[in-house]
């Protein structure tokens, strides 16, 4: 067995960091966690993805310590911490807010966990410069939060989170408050301290990019529930709801009936005068279940000529074009009125395309290309 | 900016008359050579001289200080706990009537709280003196100081102290270490209203004083009866000198603290 991949969920002897069991979450007769079971695993960069108010920050803030469950129990490291102030927990926050302290330094805010330990002057001393360093910030030490840009206040506030060397770090959608180009250098960033650190990261986002980015595993949840746990590429290629699917990226779903042809081999009949669709699943549809293909954009093929050989083709009038820089989204619509999206990279110049608007066109895809979903 | 027409001149001038003429003339006559108080016979400043001579009125002077020092700080003490309590706190049963009943000192008549706190202490047998008066300063002073102490506190990040806490402190060094660093110029604001309050005040101090310590208000108050000698004046300029040193002090303090917190507030948005 290679022991270069990071898959610690996939190893049953793993013991894993965090271990939320059947956790509920209740504010007054309002459920905003439901009965949510999740292993966190030590050195994972874990990320909890989902629609605002989905209940992410709760689930930090029952980390944190700074609420508790309804029901349930969380486990650090084997040991139930519902009972354990967040004082005395061994887990660090970098709040949303960053919640910097306005009348310290810099350098006083890195070292105020530090010198709640009682550590000795000059062992805060050098892991404050540490930290300083790790951050880049040392050129700021002696300033005031409010002397300094959002993005060196963003860094303040993982130094100051990262100094106590915690055995978990949660971040609360860290990086919200930055443009996209430093939001993109920060997430390199943190991958790499992440890496430099072997601190276990628990990372909210909203942005479904950031965290294929920067995750080893995502969770995507809805309604204090989580719907799907796996890697950033399992969840993109291999999505378990039309939730997921829809929520990660750009998807076409198109509903329809199944049937079997073969072993592991659908017909999807989705209107009646067009002719039924065919895809691969590993997952079994009875006969005249209820399903819905969904395929990604890129995956579909777009030409002037019917294909010969492609399993899927449909064809449509382009309705839309949108211009992406590199590459271009077709949205064509089906004699039906059913849109489906295809998307191609742009290898020539715009004047060189060879479709525009009004043209009528082929869509094709191939029996893997898809994904059958059952709802 | 419009230009200030003759009705503005004039009502302002009215206005700030009527406010401080009567002051002016007091501290004017208060450099009055002449013992007589309306007829001015020169610039001198002996009475001011004379004043340090006098026994009974350094004495009610020291009450006055200890007085205002203590019941200043004492209800600073209070007043900031209770204004954590009532903004910070869980909801308890009865907190709203709490709050409610906080603020009632600020709108009672002084008379009655007073009298109230007359008939307390007769109940209790404390003997009048210095403590009954700092009691009853510290009563009334205690809902000034927790008024201005809310105010600041109801804007505050709550999750800075989150932050403390998640960083190893308990939830009494949060308190120390950030929360009142933080809130410090509302609470010093907050003693300087106590302190001016109680150096000022006439009516409960008369009911909670007792012959053993007298106030310089109430000593002023009484001498004045007898008739207004040139000592009083100076010595009530010296009270003006203080008071209006306290109250431009704690309005500086709060208007730093406002424009410092409006820049935090800008950046913050800026962030956001
Ligand atoms: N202290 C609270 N009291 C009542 N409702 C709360 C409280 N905290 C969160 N909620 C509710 O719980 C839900 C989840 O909130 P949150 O975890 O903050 O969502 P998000 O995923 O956007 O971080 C929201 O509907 C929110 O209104
Ligand atoms: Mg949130």
């Amino acid at each position: 067995m290679p022991a270069s991949v990071f898959a610690p969920w996939n190893d049953p002897s793993e013991k894993p960091l965090i271990r939320f069991r059947n956790v509920t979450k209740r504010f007054g007769d309002f459920t905003a966690i439901d009965d949510l079971s999740l292993d966190i695993f030590e050195r994972e960069f874990f990320a909890l993805l989902g629609p605002s108010g989905c209940g992410k920050t709760t689930m930090m803030r029952m980390l944190a310590g700074f609420e508790s469950p309804s029901d349930g129990s969380i486990e650090l490291a084997g040991q139930d911490i519902v009972s354990v102030p967040p004082n005395k927990r061994a887990v660090n926050m970098m709040f949303q807010s960053y919640a910097l302290f306005p009348h310290l330094t810099i350098w006083d805010n890195i070292a105020f966990g530090l010198r709640r330990d009682k550590r000795p002057k000059l062992d805060i001393a050098d892991r404050v410069e540490e930290m300083l360093k790790l951050t880049r910030l040392e050129k700021f030490a002696r300033r005031k939060p409010h002397q300094i840009s959002g993005g060196q206040r963003q860094r303040v506030a993982l130094a100051r989170s990262l100094a106590k060397a915690p055995k978990l770090l949660l971040l609360d959608e860290p990086l919200g408050a930055l443009d996209k180009k430093l939001r993109q250098d920060t997430q390199f960033e943190l991958m790499d301290i992440q890496e430099k650190t072997g601190t276990t990261f628990v990372i909210v986002t909203h942005d479904q990019e950031e965290a294929m980015t920067v995750a080893s595993r995502v969770a995507v949840m809805d309604e204090g529930r989580l719907i799907q746990v796996a890697t950033p590429d399992a969840i993109y290629e291999a999505p378990n709801s039309v939730y997921v699917a829809d929520f990660i990226g750009d998807v076409n779903i198109i509903a329809g009936i199944a049937s079997s042809t073969g072993p592991g081999r659908y017909k999807i009949a989705w209107r009646e005068d067009q002719a039924p669709f065919v895809a691969m699943s590993d997952k079994p549809f009875s006969e005249g279940a209820e399903c819905y293909l969904a395929i990604r954009p890129e995956k579909v093929q777009i030409s002037a000529q019917k294909p010969d050989e492609a399993a899927n083709t449909v064809q449509g009038t382009v309705l839309d074009i949108a211009y992406l820089g590199n590459i271009s989204t077709y949205i064509v619509e089906l004699a039906n009125g059913t849109q489906i999206k295809a998307q191609i990279a742009n290898t020539r110049r715009i004047s060189n395309r060879s479709f525009t608007w009004e043209d009528t066109v082929w869509l094709s895809w191939s029996d893997t290309a898809g994904i059958l979903l059952d709802g | 900016m419009t230009r200030l027409s003759w009705f503005n001149v004039t009502s302002l001038t009215l206005g700030f008359a009527f406010l401080y003429l009567p002051m002016v003339i007091l501290v004017i006559f208060s450099f009055n050579e002449s013992r007589l108080v309306t007829v001015w016979a020169g610039f001198s400043t002996k009475w001011y001289g004379e004043l340090l001579g006098n026994e009974a009125f350094l004495d009610a002077a020291w009450v006055t200080l200890k007085v205002a020092v203590f019941s200043s700080t004492l209800a600073t003490v209070l007043g900031t706990m209770a204004a954590y309590v009532l903004v910070r706190g869980r909801r308890f049963p009865g907190r709203t009537l709490f709050s409610g009943m906080i603020y009632a000192p600020l709108v009672m008549p002084e008379v009655i709280t007073g009298l109230s706190l007359l008939l307390l202490f007769i109940g209790i047998g404390l003997d009048r003196g210095v403590m009954t008066i700092v009691l009853a300063h510290t009563t009334f002073a205690m809902c000034y100081v927790s008024v201005v102490v809310s105010s600041r506190l109801m804007t505050f990040d709550r999750s800075l102290e989150e932050a403390a806490l998640d960083l190893g402190c308990s939830p009494f060094e949060a308190f120390r270490l950030v929360t009142l660093p933080i809130i410090a110029p509302a609470v010093i604001s907050g003693w300087l209203l106590a302190f001016t309050l109680s150096l000022d005040d006439l009516v409960i101090a008369s009911f909670a004083a007792g012959p053993s310590a007298t106030t310089l208000p109430i000593k002023i108050f009484s001498a004045v009866r007898l008739g207004v000698s040139p000592e009083i004046n100076a010595l009530s300029t010296i009270m003006i000198a203080i008071v209006t040193v306290g109250v431009i002090t704690a309005s500086l303090i709060s208007k730093q603290n406002a424009v410092r917190q409006q820049r935090d507030e800008q950046t913050a948005a800026r962030t956001a």
